[in-house]
């Protein structure tokens, strides 16, 4: 296979992979750039780990092909692979110290033993674990461990570290302290990071990419940024932070703005590139979702307060539309609150929506009826 | 008294029915046999109660020094030939897809449900001068003569390796079956081939079982008299054959007595370092 100029360091492309008649990589189209720190992003389940083994070579793909700089690795066995991996369950050699267990690779590589030694302790010291070169495995605490895991894996200088929820097993307090300190090292070493977490925060939070996974099915990828501001499907709004998502349907084309009808109420957003009739979901992030006595302009749009709960720095009010659904609006915690109980009018700055286009879904019978809750004006909505 | 028994009454019935056990039909035997060592045979086969340490100075004449040095070593090479031949077949178990395991390890235990007697004289057959290996053999005319195979110090090596590959085999496959895959999976992913996957992983993991195969391999070895019998001609003398001449034809029940204790004293040596390798890998 020749070598392609400006592509990725690693380039998958349609790759496929079942266990036993179990689809759980799907078409999976992804491409790492080198030096980057890539995380892959998603509910349990849902391949992160398969995608992983597959680029480690511990599986192989059913279909599709998966580059590493520019070749075709299909066939090649893990230990002829340029990459390494730092377990989720560490896998450090329980008969073997911490110096052994970190310069193992280097012992494969042949490495004169003066040069091991060197490496090893230049290691221990970027981990951290000085004067620990003599503890067995078993005598360590797990982010002791864990850190034995990663200067294993980064002695042999890999040109990719494949990371499968590394900090998984850790408390609160340390992941996050061992989260700057491998952001830190990415940084430092210029190594390619696929970093694998089920953990959102902390994948927006290291991330220069994220790339977001359901279901066997990359959703999007995409800066921290893009993924929380301008998810392209309900999946990466809903799953990434917090999200009110509204089902409705293009009812006025505008020249620069669309009128959207929602089962609850319309709202006028500034988009366009929609046709009339076509459904959308309308996707409001919690802190940027108000609620006033007044109306607003472009909206009509009215709920229910229905409860109020704090959480420390924030306030966050619970909103029940006429059909049901409960919206979420964060504010300041010291903010003055809205009673529960009062009716209000519902808007955000035009800005802060993301539309996304729907399958046709079950919207259509339902929208034309008005719903009542108790305490509503009896005004007809639409 | 009375009280005190329905205090304990749990104790009784729990623990009891054990130490009665184990008094009955291990202690009291034990102490006879330990008592017999010191005693003096008479003429008739029988013993007189005078006290002596003959029986122990005997067993340091040169023919039976032979006999303990051909024992442990027929041991010995019974012992490592059940372990080269034990291990890949441990590790296919241990290895073998989930529905296939419980099928295999039963295969591997039919064996014991089968007189071991019957099965020494299963190989008989097959090995005799006129048997079935050898009416094989010269009529697909690879030999004119029949092969001595039976009684010979091969043959014997092959009933025992027979015999106790079960024994090397079982913890072999349970020290594999727990291996943690994962450090198999590291090691490849660091850049070790399959053969130094084998040679710095696996094995040295798998050391204890290696070890607790062995022992327990190597002792009951020792005490396979009927083996030798059976398959060696007994041409040549192994403790076992010593210790059942001395009770059955010699009948020097205090020299065979002395034997015996020599015998449990080597068990419990290779038990107690057994227990100890067992102690060290918990901490692992
Ligand atoms: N060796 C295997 N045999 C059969 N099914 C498997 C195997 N490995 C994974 N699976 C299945 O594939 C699916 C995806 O598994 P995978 O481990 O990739 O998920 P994941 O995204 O890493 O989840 P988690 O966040 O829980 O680790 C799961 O449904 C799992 O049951
Ligand atoms: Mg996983």
């Amino acid at each position: 296979m020749e070598k392609r100029e400006g592509q990725g360091i690693i380039r998958l492309t349609e790759v496929d992979k079942s266990f036993d008649d179990e689809k759980v990589v799907k078409k999976l189209n992804l491409d790492v750039r080198e030096g980057e720190f890539l995380t892959m992003l998603g509910p349990s389940g849902c391949g992160k780990t398969t995608t992983l083994r597959m680029i480690a070579g511990f599986e192989q793909p059913d279909s599709g092909e998966i580059l590493l700089e520019g070749r075709n690795v299909a066939g090649k066995k893990p230990n002829e692979r340029n990459v390494n991996t730092v377990f989720q369950n560490y896998a450090l050699f329980p008969h073997m110290n911490v110096f052994d267990n970190i310069a193992f690779g280097l012992v494969e590589k042949k490495v004169k033993k003066d040069e091991i030694r060197t490496r090893v302790q230049e290691m221990i010291k970027l981990v951290k674990l000085d004067g620990m070169e003599k503890r067995m495995p078993s005598q360590m605490s797990g982010g002791q461990k864990q850190r034995v895991g990663i200067a294993r894996a980064l002695v042999n200088r890999p040109k990719v570290l494949l990371l499968d929820e590394p900090l998984g097993a850790l408390d609160l307090k340390l992941r996050k302290q061992m989260q700057g300190e491998l952001k830190h090292l990415q940084r430092r070493l210029g190594i390619t990071f696929i970093y694998v977490t089920h953990d959102q925060e902390e994948a927006l939070t290291m991330s220069d990419r994220i790339a977001v996974m359901n279901n066997g099915i990359l959703e999007q990828v995409g800066t921290p940024e893009e993924v929380y501001n301008h998810p392209e499907t309900k999946f990466v709004a809903d799953f990434i932070g917090e999200s009110n998502i509204l089902e409705g349907y293009v009812e006025h084309v505008y020249e620069d703005a669309i009128g959207v009808t929602m089962e609850s109420g319309k709202a006028r957003i500034p988009e366009t590139g929609y046709n009339s009739e076509e459904m959308v979901y309308l996707c409001v992030r919690p802190e940027n979702l108000k609620i006033d006595a007044r109306s607003h302009e472009g909206f009509s749009l009215r709920g229910q307060v229905r409860e109020h709960i704090f959480i420390g720095s924030i306030n966050k009010t619970m909103i029940e539309l006429p059909n049901g659904q409960m919206l979420k609006a964060e504010t300041p915690a010291e903010d003055e609150l809205v009673p529960v109980g009062t009716v209000v009018n519902i808007y955000w700055n035009p800005g802060k929506v993301v539309v996304m286009r729907t399958k046709e879904e079950m919207i259509y019978n339902i929208i034309e009826r008005s719903v009542q809750i108790e305490g509503m004006p009896n005004e007809p909505i639409f | 008294m009375n009280r005190f028994f329905k205090k304990h009454l749990g104790v009784f019935v729990t623990v009891g029915p054990t130490v009665l056990w184990l008094g009955i039909f291990l202690l009291i035997p034990l102490a006879y046999v330990i008592l017999m060592t010191v005693l003096t045979k008479n003429a008739y086969g029988g013993m007189d109660f005078i006290f002596t340490l003959e029986n122990y100075r005997n067993l340091f004449a040169n023919e039976y020094l032979k006999v303990f040095g051909d024992s442990i070593w027929l041991s010995l090479q019974t012992t490592v030939i059940c372990l080269v031949v034990g291990y890949p077949f441990a590790y296919i178990l241990a290895n073998a897809p989930k529905r296939w395991k419980g099928f295999l390890v039963m295969l591997l235990m039919l064996p014991f449900w089968t007189n071991s007697l019957i099965r020494t004289y299963g190989w008989n057959t097959l090995l005799r001068t006129e048997g079935i290996l050898n009416h094989f053999l010269q009529g697909v005319g690879l030999i004119d003569q029949p092969l001595e195979m039976l009684y010979t110090d091969g043959a014997v090596l092959l009933g025992m390796v027979y015999a106790l590959l079960p024994f090397t085999v079982l913890p072999l496959y349970t020290s594999i079956e727990k291996l943690d895959k994962s450090l198999l999976e590291a090691g490849s992913d660091l850049g070790a081939s399959r053969v130094h996957v084998f040679t710095r992983i696996i094995f040295p993991l798998t050391m204890p079982g290696i070890f607790a195969g062995s022992i327990q391999t190597f002792i009951p070895s020792l005490g396979f008299f009927f083996i030798s019998d059976m398959m060696g001609g007994a041409k040549t003398m192994y403790i076992g054959n010593l210790i059942k001449n001395q009770f059955l034809s010699a009948r020097n029940w205090p020299f065979g007595a002395a034997l015996s204790i020599v015998l449990i004293v080597i068990t419990l040596i290779l038990m107690k370092l057994y227990t100890r390798v067992g102690s060290l890998e918990d901490m692992a």
